[in-house]
């Protein structure tokens, strides 16, 4: 691992932090598995969005 | 109604044989470990390829790992590094992420470090919860 780089776009982060953060959260917050995969998704959703809300409005900020 | 309490109250008690913080210390030490020792193969396995698909991540992102805490923040951040278990004390006695390189995938994958850390926090009280029948 000592020469191994990965070096991800902003938005590929992004994309996989919500992607583990929101499997953690779906399975441990729900009993039901159909309930998981619908409270997992809807944390990825809601973790890509933010992000995408909140970049843009630092965009307009910053000019 | 009578027979649903008692019911309930009957897989409670099932589900508290043991020692009930084993899954507690299971889940802390390998991340899913909690789960898989309740033989919750599926939700194990998830929560592993998550919380260790991160923690690689961060190292590959060449994120910092938090050997000490010289200000309240490098506490947080050691905090947190050390909810990771096993795997912390591995990419410690490997030298994993302990140079600080200064590059913005540096900066992310200290983060994910730590988040992966927390997540298994999350993941191994959800363990404990399954043991004392608080969940499902």
């Amino acid at each position: 691992m000592g020469n191994a780089i990965f070096q991800p776009s902003h938005f590929a982060a992004v994309v996989l932090f919500a992607l583990f953060a929101s499997t953690v959260f779906g399975i441990t917050q729900r009993e039901k598995p159909r309930d998981m995969i619908r409270y997992g998704i809807y944390c990825f959703v809601l973790f890509v969005a933010s992000a995408i809300v909140l970049s843009w409005l630092m965009y307009f900020i910053a000019r | 109604m009578a027979t649903e309490e008692n019911k309930k109250t009957s897989t409670k008690s099932g589900s508290q044989e043991g020692f009930v913080y084993l899954p507690l210390i299971a889940g802390w030490l390998v991340p899913g470990g909690g789960h898989f020792l309740l033989r919750k193969w599926g939700r194990g396995a998830l929560l592993a390829a998550s919380i260790l698909g991160m923690f690689v991540l961060g190292l590959l992102m060449q994120g910092k790992v938090y050997a000490g805490a010289h200000d309240i923040l490098d506490l947080l951040g050691l905090a947190g590094d050390l909810g990771n278990g096993l795997p912390y004390v591995l990419s410690r006695m490997l030298g994993l992420g302990d140079v600080q390189v200064q590059v913005t995938t540096a900066d992310w994958g200290t983060r994910f470090i730590v988040v992966a850390g927390l997540l298994n926090i999350i993941a191994a009280v959800d363990a404990h919860n399954l043991k004392t029948g608080r969940k499902s």
